[in-house]
């Protein structure tokens, strides 16, 4: 069996078997902890409301802390922005998710993706760079981070090299870039990746708590 | 008799709340071996864990931006200061026994066991530079309310005897003796009476039925006993059917500081049982920041059921009655800052109250830049102005209160907190300052238009 045929075929159903029992079971494990009810009296209703609020109002810091938050804010939005353009925009990027799901919408030009996936990785080195060198970022980054960088990485560069014919075969440097996708695919349950699910969670449970206080979200 | 040691004796002349014979240490209390200590914090800690909080310890991203929101980071640049960083320990602990990939941790060895001496090095950052003033759970991107998480932590450490030795005596000085300075019921009847005197007003104690019960805190009964008569000024000019009682008014609540779940149950079921003999339909909290969110916010939680009244710290009764029109007060011709307590405004939602008797005094307010919601911590709460060693830090971060009042110009701050107050007040002997804080409720009643 071919290294493409191996990643089209088995190595993607072990990646998408492996990320969604993680991401049920990751899952399950916190709606089973203990749900603390707040039996206070609030000072304001329209809890949930408050909670859906936070969860799009934390997109972008109060304005006493933008200052201090903007070359974090930049990158992150650049590299989280560049992602998207990347995965949702591309013509065999869309293929393959019209595969799955039968959804299909317009790609964007060729042009703006080869872009965008320029600026992502130059986010994403960055971004790296930042950690390693910034006091805070480098004493609380732990395997997690540094990992999850670069299972995030290599499905961008892989999919450059690929697109760009350099390296190696394309065929080659096709199955790496999908195998680099199925081991992000892996890793996201075990790792801060799952982050773009749990903080609805995080966002929604503090917004509704200082909701019902009354209070600044 | 009191059961309480004499080993840190009170130093009630200070400004500050606080017990003689500081040293520099980690603290350790009761006689147990390492291994039960590490044992009883991480149960203790995990005991706390819902659905709530598991959420917050799964969210975190490492992104650091909690850090530029803390006063002790942005004053030191220190990254230890880096308020999730102060969760740490706590975080391994969970990933390694309570998360969903723990076994796997535990399998390969991931995640190390926490020690006993981690524990130790992770006290200063538990309690001696976390006021819990939450300013980083509004600037964390995942949401997560860090400072409930550290008083989760604190439970832990509490129940393993390694919180700092002040705060602990404080707060067993509350549970044993009713009041963390020595106010004392009977030493309250007599300031009340002083009071009651000082001000030509009625204090009403132990009445058989109140529509409100009062409490007071007692740094305000030791330090700041102005605020009974004031207090009582107001309410005898309402007109109010109202009342302290013997039995709950102290409204102080170390034991939540400290990290003792079951010393903080006991100081709030002092109050609500008071509330229940005398009927009361409200209880009004005095100028005091936690005391008002260990009622407010967590008193159900402790009562087990909702609350049978209403409360309101004093700074929102004083809206409510002047707004109606109940209470007439005169304009004051001052320039003055204010400074939000963190656990009233930012952690509570009553930041408007004080504008709104600021504004009915007439009073030229200067904000401070940021404010209300945003406002800097004084850098006192949490217990951290208990705890000695903690003073160069806690001085360093008043430094930014400091900045920030000077550049309002004005000359006097107003505030509805007094352990802030006492805070303010020690800093500004510390650093031969000349501006001074002032309690809002003392400048209404000497304002009331009768």
């Amino acid at each position: 069996m071919e290294l493409l045929d191996f990643a089209r075929g088995p190595g993607l159903q072990i990646a998408v078997l492996i990320f969604v029992a993680g991401l049920v079971w990751r899952l399950v494990h916190l709606f089973l902890a203990a749900k603390k009810s707040d039996i206070s009296e609030a000072r304001m209703g329209g809890a949930r409301a408050g909670g859906l609020k936070t969860i799009f109002s934390r997109f972008r810091h109060h304005e006493p802390f933008r200052e201090r938050t903007r070359n974090g804010s930049v990158l992150a939005y650049t590299m989280h922005i560049g992602l998207v353009i990347v995965v949702l925009g591309s013509a065999p990027h869309i293929l393959f998710i019209e595969s799955f799901t039968g959804l299909d919408w317009t790609p964007l030009p060729t042009l703006v993706i080869h872009l965008a996936a320029a600026v992502t990785v130059a986010a994403l080195l960055v971004g790296l760079g930042r950690r390693l060198r910034h006091p805070v970022l480098r004493m609380i980054s732990n395997f997690d981070d540094y990992f999850s960088w670069l299972i995030t990485t290599l499905p961008v560069v892989t999919g450059l090299l690929t697109v760009a014919h350099v390296g190696g075969r394309y065929e080659t440097l096709l199955a790496l870039h999908i195998l680099s996708f199925e081991a992000f695919l892996i890793w996201f349950p075990f790792g801060k990746l799952m982050h773009s699910i749990i903080v609805f969670g995080s966002r929604y449970t503090t917004g509704i708590t200082f909701t019902r206080r009354g209070a600044k979200v | 008799m009191s059961k309480v040691t004499e080993k840190y004796p009170l130093d009630t002349h200070e400004q500050r709340l606080t017990v003689k014979d500081p040293h520099p240490r980690h603290d350790t209390q009761g006689d147990v071996d390492e291994d039960e200590r590490l044992r009883r914090a991480m149960a203790n800690f995990a005991k706390n864990m819902n659905r709530t909080t598991a959420t917050y310890m799964e969210a975190c991203v490492h992104c650091g931006q909690c850090a530029e929101a803390c006063h002790y980071y942005v004053q030191t640049e220190d990254p230890k200061y880096t308020p999730i960083w102060k969760l740490e320990i706590f975080k391994q602990a969970y990933k390694r026994e309570n998360s969903p990939f723990g076994f796997f941790y535990r399998l390969f060895g991931f995640k190390r066991h926490i020690t006993v001496e981690q524990l130790g090095e992770w006290q200063e950052l538990i309690y001696d530079s976390c006021t819990m003033c939450g300013r980083c759970s509004l600037i964390c991107p995942m949401g997560i309310d860090i400072a409930t998480l550290v008083g989760q932590a604190r439970h832990g450490m509490f129940k393993a005897g390694l919180i700092p030795d002040e705060l602990h005596e404080v707060a067993q000085r509350a549970k044993e003796e009713g009041s963390p300075l020595g106010a004392t019921a009977s030493v309250f009847e007599d300031r009340a009476e002083w009071m009651g005197d000082e001000f030509d007003t009625e204090v009403n104690i132990d009445q058989e039925q109140a529509d409100i019960l009062v409490a007071m805190s007692s740094i305000e009964i030791m330090k700041y006993p102005h605020a009974i008569g004031a207090t009582a000024k107001v309410l005898n000019a309402l007109g109010e059917s109202w009342t302290f009682r013997t039995e709950g008014y102290e409204a102080t609540n170390f034991g939540m500081m400290a990290g003792n779940t079951e010393w903080q149950k006991a100081a709030t079921m002092k109050i609500i049982n008071a509330a229940i003999a005398c009927g009361a339909k409200l209880v009004v909290l005095p100028e005091c920041g936690h005391a008002y969110g260990a009622l407010r916010w967590q008193g159900a939680a402790m009562y087990g059921k909702p609350l049978p009244f209403k409360v309101q710290h004093i700074s929102e009764f004083l809206a409510d009655v002047i707004s109606s029109g109940r209470l007439k007060v005169k304009k004051v011709d001052q320039t003055v800052t204010f400074h939000d307590p963190c656990q009233v405004a930012r952690r509570g939602g009553a930041t408007e109250a004080p504008r709104v008797v600021m504004e009915a005094l007439g009073l030229d307010l200067k904000e401070m830049a940021p404010t209300g919601d945003f406002n800097w911590c004084c850098g006192g709460g949490g217990g951290v102005v208990t705890i000695h060693r903690a003073d160069k830090l806690r001085y360093k971060v008043f430094e930014l209160k400091m900045d920030q009042v000077e550049a309002t110009g004005a000359d006097t701050v107003l505030s509805t907190c007094s352990n802030c107050r006492q805070s303010y007040n020690d800093a500004k002997e510390h650093f031969h300052w000349d501006k001074n804080m002032e309690s809002l409720l003392e400048l209404v009643a000497e304002n009331l238009v009768e």
